[in-house]
This record gives structure tokens, sequence and C-alpha cells, in this order.
């Protein structure tokens, strides 16, 4: 009886020390749609990821699982996550938004970062880049670089993110060229390098000689590279082995400072429900270096573009523009609203011009 | 719309290279489900060829011993599901699962150093006259080695299967194997030949994404094709020609549809964006009607003692 009641006490013990350790590290997870290696999305994701050992060493455990399906499986991830005691989760794909919710509900003492979602709750926060910023400056040189004046775009999933990039980049290179045209292929998934390679192929066999994407793998750069004479650009990592030619400039997402601030607060006990929503100015959004292949006063104009998109002197979405219906979505001089009707949070919608259907 | 700008001999061109891996892979998945194996780890298998395939002719310079490396690579990984399913009489589904996992994972680990590298070119057939030939040309005379090779392992299965020898004791092997057995054929020696047949298959499949169709490497590069194959033995039911057609068709459906949104056709983008998988069932499905069954063995596992 005696030895039972000590082994029993000496487990408990031994259990509270455990305890009482990995109370002393903060545990974060992250949640990735790729692989880390894709070299685009889940890559720059990652490295914030390292960011956050970096900063914290021995006082952080991060844990993640990559090539998670944005569905049920998602769910599951972050359920066992939470109960291996991860302190702060990272979901970093639109469509863990739902999941994140659900999970967020059932663990009310872990906080959640979801990305580039609109659901927060009260241990949800949501956090995502102005990309568009950084299109409305590939679609300023594509606009300059197009001799077929026809612009391919790679587009994973119709949601408004997605959206507003197209439109960006179609107004700016429209301003530059007012001959432009848009051909866009929707390839319905974030990482497919196949098939990513096959839309590349189908919008350069049609005469599009500049590409701009929106899914995460290099695979378009490299369709691009063997047909010799298309323009790409980076997408969230900087592609720079495709450098100077074809990939002339890139968008690169920057998570690291984020990460850092936001698992610096759930240490000092700081952590609150918010919403972030930072572009080139916050340095959220990086432009890749313009590479010489692009002439040298549409770089000048390209980096006074994005000058004026940092320091908040011109917005990207500024009237007058109308929706593809032909009404009027900003007057003269007026700027896209974050959230409400017809904003960009929501967006669902192109702008006048864009020959194409937007899938629902 | 504007249905000019879709050229339609670059786009048949195109469809038999979207078709060529998948194609590869399944044809080497057939031979072993005709043997009465199931092996679910063609991605794994695929995936291990592609980055083997790459690695070996980025190192080599030799896109053609990149593809033999591939095939030795897919095959060595394939011995490993063997010894677990033939020897150790595992079940297959786990062990096929498993394979994937493994091999998604190995892939990675060996991948690390050769993420954006340009793999030396694959030179594509180049018959004076018959080449520059008009439409014919690029379809039938320009394309990479490969693509070829596929078409005529494909002529080749079939003539295994229905004419030789071989052929007939691999496919008794796989509908019943004690009675393949009590008379007198190794039973786990073709099977083990079969299994390590679609292993090489399933590398060089993943090494035509690697080194032809892409051509780059990145992490979990097949994206599933693997399973695809898989499905495709099923709903071919066993047959190399139609495995064929339903390569064919589901790659060159997915080519057109892009095409077909590059060229904004009025259609429903969702409705094209899953028109290669409801196409390529629904006509095998509706070829299969002819009731030609599963291999009658397949996925159980053998031993002599019983």
């Amino acid at each position: 009886m005696k030895l039972t009641k000590l082994l029993t006490s000496a487990a408990v013990a031994l259990g509270l020390a455990t305890t009482a350790m990995a109370m002393d590290k903060t545990k974060v997870g992250f949640v990735y749609v790729g692989p880390v290696g894709d070299g685009g999305w889940t890559y720059e994701h990652d490295q914030g990821r390292k960011a956050v050992v970096e900063a914290f060493g021995d006082k952080v455990e991060t844990v993640y699982v990559e090539n998670v399906p944005e569905g049920p499986d998602a769910e599951r991830v972050m359920t066992q996550m939470a109960l291996d005691g991860a302190d702060l989760i990272f979901t970093t794909s639109f469509g863990y938004m739902d999941q994140t919710i659900n999970v967020a509900k059932k663990f009310p003492k872990v906080k959640f970062e979801h990305a580039t979602g609109y659901k927060q709750a009260p241990n949800v926060s949501v956090y995502s880049a102005r990309f568009y910023e950084g299109r409305a400056v590939q679609g300023h040189i594509a606009g300059h670089m197009t001799k077929t004046n026809t612009i391919g775009y790679i587009a994973s999933f119709p949601i408004p993110e997605v959206i507003r990039g197209i439109n960006s980049a179609y107004i700016h290179a429209k301003k530059v060229n007012p001959d432009v045209q848009f051909k866009i292929v929707w390839a319905y998934t974030w990482f497919d390098p196949a098939k990513e390679a096959d839309a590349a192929k189908a919008l350069i066999e049609q005469g599009a000689d500049v590409i701009l994407q929106h899914t995460d793998s290099t695979a378009p750069q490299a369709a691009a590279q063997a047909a010799g004479n298309v323009v790409t650009f980076g997408q969230a990592s900087d592609m720079s082995e495709y450098a100077p030619f074809p990939r002339v400039s890139s968008i690169i997402d920057d998570w690291a400072p984020y990460y850092v601030a936001r698992t610096q607060a759930v240490m000092d006990g700081t952590w609150e429900s918010k919403s972030t929503w930072d572009g080139i100015g916050a340095g959220m959004v990086g432009i890749g270096e313009i590479s010489d292949a692009v002439p040298a006063d549409v770089k000048a104009s390209a980096l006074a573009l994005k000058e004026s998109l940092a320091d908040g002197s011109y917005h990207t979405f500024t009237g007058p523009l109308n929706k593809q219906d032909g009404s009027v979505w900003l007057a003269e001089g007026e700027t896209a609203a974050d959230y409400g009707d017809n904003g960009l949070a929501g967006l669902n919608f192109y702008v006048e011009g864009i020959d194409a259907e937007l899938p629902n | 719309m504007d249905l000019s700008a879709i050229n339609p001999v670059l786009l048949i061109a195109s469809l038999m290279v979207a078709a060529t891996p998948l194609l590869l892979a399944a044809i080497g998945e057939l031979v072993v489900e005709r043997a009465g194996v199931l092996n679910l780890g063609v991605e794994g298998m695929m995936i291990v060829g592609a980055i083997a395939g790459f690695a070996i002719s980025v190192e080599t310079g030799s896109p053609f011993v990149g593809v033999i490396a591939a095939a030795i690579a897919g095959g060595l990984l394939s011995l490993l599901f063997a010894f677990l399913t033939q020897f150790a009489l595992a079940n297959q589904v786990a062990s096929g699962l498993a394979l994937t996992l493994f091999g998604l994972g190995l892939s990675a680990l060996m991948g690390q150093s050769y993420v954006g590298i340009r793999p030396p070119e694959m030179p594509k057939l180049d018959i004076p006259v018959l080449t520059d030939l008009p439409v014919v040309g690029p379809i039938l005379f320009g394309h990479d080695p490969i693509l070829y090779f596929g078409l005529i392992l494909c002529a080749a299965v079939y003539a295994f299967l229905k004419y030789t020898r071989g052929g007939l004791i691999l496919r008794a092997v796989g509908e019943n194997h004690d009675a393949a057995h009590a008379l007198g054929y190794g039973v786990i020696r073709v099977r083990i030949l079969a299994i390590l047949f679609g292993g090489a298959c399933a590398g060089v499949g993943g090494a035509y994404i690697s080194l032809i169709r892409v051509p780059q490497w990145t992490e979990g590069m097949t994206a599933g094709i693997g399973w695809i194959a898989l499905a495709l033995v099923v709903f071919a039911s066993w047959k190399p020609w139609r495995v064929l057609l339903g390569a064919y068709l589901f790659g060159g459906i997915n080519v057109l549809q892009l095409n077909l949104q590059a060229a904004g056709v009025a259609i429903p983008v969702e409705y094209l964006a899953m028109s290669p998988y409801l196409i390529t069932i629904l006509v095998l499905v509706i070829m299969s009607a002819d009731k030609s069954g599963a291999p009658a063995s397949l996925g159980r596992t053998f031993h002599a003692s019983q």
C-alpha cells in the first residue's frame, strides 16, 4: 500500500515537474498549406517561424505541419497542436478560416492567428498583407514590358485576396498601356507545379508574354524560361533563382516581424485579438529587386510608385474606377475602404475593362 | 471569347506531354495489380523518382542517366514494399500508404540542395523532314523520347499480358494465387518482379515531371498524380489500352480546360476545372460496362503454407 502511494506521489510530482518545465517554454504551432520547400508562400511563412526561433532561442518551441489540406484535416491538425500544448497557433491559409474558428472555440486559452481571413474571435486574430500594393508595381512593369499587349494571370481560387491582386495589376497595367489585355486562368490550387506549368504554357501559347501568378510554386517561372521571351514575377518569395530574366521583380511576404511580435505578446500576456493588415509601408510586403531586364526609366517609375504606396500618398484603388458591369465603384479621387459594401476585404468583382467572367 | 487563339496542334502536342507521367505510373501499377498486389505507394515512388532523376541528371549532365536512375530509385523503394508484403506478409494497403508517406519525406530530404536549379534539357526527337511537317510534325515527331517510350511500354504491356506465357502466368497469379502455386509457379517471385516493374515505371513517371514537364525540382511536386494513376487503373478495368485512353483523356482535358479558360470561353470556370475528372470517369465507366472485374486475388496476401 505504502509503495503504491509512494509511486503515485512520485508520478504526480514528476507530472507536475514536466508541466512546470513545459510552462517555461512558449509553444508556437504553424499549419502550412504547402511544403516548406515550395519556394513561395509556405517557404516565407517558415522563414517567419525560423525568425521566431532565432529571436527567442530556448524560450520558445515551434512545431509545424506542412501540406495540410484546406478542410476537415486542418481541424484535426489544429486540435492535435492545441492538445499538445501549443500556446499560439498560426494557420497560414485562407481556407483554414472556419476550421480555425471551430478549434478556437474548443480551446479558449490557446491563441490563434489566421492569415488572410476575416473572421475574428476573442482568441482568434487575423492578419494579412496588402499584397495588392505589390501587384500595382507588378502591373506597372508588366504594362510596360508586354509587346503583345497580352498579360497572362494564373489565379488560384476566386477569393477576395486574389481578386484584389488581379484588379490592382490590371488597373496599373492599363494606366501605362491602354491596349493591354488580361487572360486569366483559374488553377483551383495553391500548389501543383505540373498544373501551374501547364497553365503558364497555355497562356504563352495564346500570346501572353508576361505571366503573373498567384500560385505558390516556381513552375510558371520555369515554363517562361523555357519559352525564352516571357516575363514573370516572383510570387510570395523572391524566386531570385530565375532572375534577372524571366523573373524581373517579385512580391515578397515578410512575416517575421509580425510573428516575433505576436509570440512576444503571448509571452508577456499582452496578446489580444486584433486585425492586422499591413502593406509596403510597414514592411510586410516587399518588392524584390527589379532586374536590369527592365528599362531604367520603367524601373525608376516603378520605384516611385512603390514609394508613393509606402508613404501613403497614393492608394492602389483610387477613383474614378468602375466595376466590370460599368457601374461606379469609386468616384473621382475616392479611395477604396477596407470594409463595408464594396470594401477591399470582401472584394468580389472585377474592375471595368477585364474581359473575363469571375467564378463564384 | 476567342477560340482562334487556341492552336490545336500545340494543344495536342502539350496534352501528350501532360498525359505521359500519368500513363507511365498507371501502366506500372496495372501490371502490379494484375499480379494481385495493391500498391498504394505510387505517389511516393513517383516523387522519389522525380528527385532521383533530377539529382542524377544535374550531377551527370545527362537526362537519360537521370531517367534510368529514377527507374532504379522507384524500383528500390518498391522493393521495400515487396519485402514488407511478400515476406513479412504485412497488410498491402497499410504498407502502400506508408510507402507514400516515406517517399514524400525522403524526397524532401534528398531534394534540399536542388531547389531552383535548372536540369539539363532532354533533347527532342528531330527527324529531318518529318519533324518539320506542318500539323503532323509537332504532334507525332517532335517530342522527347520518354513520351514515345511510354506509348511503346503500353503496347508492350498489352502484348505481354495477352500473348506471352509470362503474361499468362502473371495473370494466373493475380486471379488465383493458390492455383498458380499448385501448378508450380513461383507466386512470390512473380509478384516481386511485378512490384519492381511498377516501381520503376512510377519512378520514370515522376522523373518525367521534374525533368521534362515542369522542369525543376519542388518539394511535393507530383501533387497527387500518383493517386490519379491508381484510380485510373481501376476505372480502366485493368486494361492497358483503356489506361492509355484514360491518361490521354485526363491529361488532354486538363490542358484543354486551361486553354479554354485563357481564351475566355463562356463556360463557368468551376465546370471546366472539374471536367477532366468527370469526363474521364464517365467515359471509362461506360466502357467498363462489359463487367470485366478486378483480378480475383487483388490485395490478398499469399503464403505457400496456406
